[in-house]
């Protein structure tokens, strides 16, 4: 299970109290992304008093035996729940990735509500713990080559912003997996759940010989009917990179973050920025877990990555590091280019320009300052 | 003025499928775009501030916010909490549809939701219009039009 505690904010409810009427968690339960990197707190100008309540927050979650992991990419690093495994998840990448690849049993959960799971050891019996919600609602043909991270987060942009719905449950299939038997990669299937449950509100998708519950197109349907079908091609992905502009203002920060990079993405961007400098007065920020970003140590590719002149940042998530507002304006930051459409979608309250674009693109942005079309 | 009133006499009201909270009345915010406390709104002063947001400028504080989609995601959990004590909440989300997490976070802060209306309202209702939400009789009513400046 995984409760959050980022950005708890004002409020009378306390975490404090409740763990010294010592209430303790009955079930394994992890956090999500903090707010605050306590290694890079004076380089990022963040308030002391929030750092301090953040502090104050991990020492109450652990005294309710939380295990304050600070990931949002557990499900990669941390617990990966078996077929049919009722789990209590929050954040908006975990819930769809136990639902649609493990064919565990989540609803989103808000960090009040799974911290009771998580003490309780009970969820209330609805939305995707019952059968009935979890049958495909419409068919998604997809026809596309998809040969980058972004490319199955825009999937996940074109197919949620056409379908806000909770219950909408789509069924991909199609020649990217069918005659080429192409199989998306964990983080190929992170990327695009995060981008449906981000754009679409969507908490599960089935997938054609790929996710358990859809072996077959039937099985995936489960008596449903398509309510209709929707092609993706090469020309709707290149359509969506179009579709960001740069507004003329200077391309000066780059973020791999929302999820939090898996070690193999890791890897992926020391590849790609060994021996490269990111451009002088831009700034390229990466964020993943403590545990990744220790084996990354280890193996040599946050080396090469820090090396660059990137900040890697650990346990947390860029779009809720406090003090991010004043960081923007402070850093005259404008546009935001990722390679997570997640992040491009959800960032938008602070006011960035967010620029979707492929990975290797994303690296040659930020040591070069031009876009990449 | 005898105009105004028929029209909103005429106004049958709207039945909401789903709601939780106390009645509650105020200003109609109307949107035709969904909504997410974290996507969309500076927290620090209530308003929408995502650029290109159908509301981008408009203040939810003290507001019946009428929009048709709950956006994302799970972090609305802490986050309507955050702004309830903040004192910039909005009075009542009145949702097309909507998803677990706004639920939990609305009731959670003691701020009225509703999921699902039997018409549209965008039809009968207008930013700035009074309304009234009413959870025990799922209803969402029109009181008076916006008093025109």
């Amino acid at each position: 299970m995984g409760a959050q505690k980022r950005a708890i904010g004002t409020g009378n409810f306390s975490l404090e109290r409740a763990a010294k009427l010592g209430a303790k968690c009955a079930r394994p339960t992890t956090t999500n992304a903090r707010c605050v990197d306590f290694a890079y707190v004076d380089q990022l100008q963040q308030n002391p008093d929030e750092v301090r309540k953040e502090k104050e927050l991990i020492a109450s979650l652990r005294q309710m035996d939380v295990i304050t992991a600070d990931t949002c990419i557990n499900y990669q690093t941390l617990y990966q729940p078996h077929l049919g495994e009722h789990v209590a998840w929050g954040d908006t990448g975990t819930v769809i990735y136990a639902n649609s690849v493990f064919g565990a049993r989540s609803n989103f959960e808000a960090g009040p509500a799974a911290l009771a799971a998580g003490i309780t050891g009970r969820v209330p019996a609805y939305g995707f713990h019952l059968d009935v919600h979890r049958r495909g609602s419409f068919r998604v043909n997809l026809k596309a080559d998809l040969n980058d991270l972004a490319d199955w987060g825009a999937v996940g942009k074109l197919v949620g912003s056409a379908h806000q719905d909770y219950y909408a449950v789509p069924v991909f299939s199609g020649q990217t997996f069918g005659a080429k038997r192409r199989r998306p990669s964990a983080d190929e299937l992170k990327h695009l759940g995060a981008a449906l449950a981000s754009y679409g509100s969507m908490a599960m998708f089935h997938m054609v010989g790929v996710t358990p519950e859809a072996t077959t197109l039937k099985a995936a349907f489960g008596g449903n009917k398509s309510q209709e079908i929707m092609t993706i091609t090469n020309r709707d992905i290149e359509r969506v990179y179009a579709g960001y502009d740069t507004q003329k203002n200077p391309l000066n920060l780059v973020v791999f973050s929302g999820p939090q990079q898996s070690l193999f993405e890791i890897k992926l961007l020391a590849d790609l920025l060994r021996g490269r400098k990111v451009k002088a007065g831009s700034q390229l920020f990466v964020t993943t877990s403590n545990g990744v970003k220790s084996a990354a140590r280890e193996l040599g590719y946050l080396q090469a990555i820090e090396q660059s002149g990137a900040t890697v940042l650990e346990g947390v998530c860029f779009y809720i590091l406090q003090n991010l507002p004043q960081m923007r304006v402070r850093e005259g930051w404008s546009n935001l280019v990722t390679n997570s459409a997640k992040l491009a979608n959800i960032i938008g309250a602070h006011k960035f320009n967010t620029i979707l674009r492929r990975t290797a693109d994303c690296i040659e942005i930020a040591c070069t300052g031009r876009d990449v079309k | 003025m005898k105009a105004v009133a028929k029209a909103v006499r005429a106004v049958r009201p709207i039945r909401v499928k789903r709601a939780f909270g106390a009645v509650v009345e105020g200003e109609a915010l109307v949107s035709t775009e969904g909504f997410s406390p974290r996507y969309d709104l500076d927290r620090w002063s209530g308003l929408i501030s995502r650029p290109g947001h159908a509301l981008e400028g408009h203040n939810i504080k003290d507001k019946i916010l009428i929009t048709p989609s709950a956006k994302g995601g799970i972090a609305a959990g802490w986050a309507f909490y955050d702004i309830q004590h903040k004192g910039i909440a909005p009075k009542a989300f009145v949702f097309g549809v909507t998803n677990p997490v706004m639920v939990q976070g609305a009731v959670f802060a003691g701020i009225t939701i509703t999921e699902g209306w039997s018409r549209s309202p965008y039809d009968h209702i207008r930013t700035g219009d009074l309304v009234r939400v009413d959870p025990k009789n799922k209803t969402l009513t029109l009181v008076s039009r916006k008093k025109s400046a």
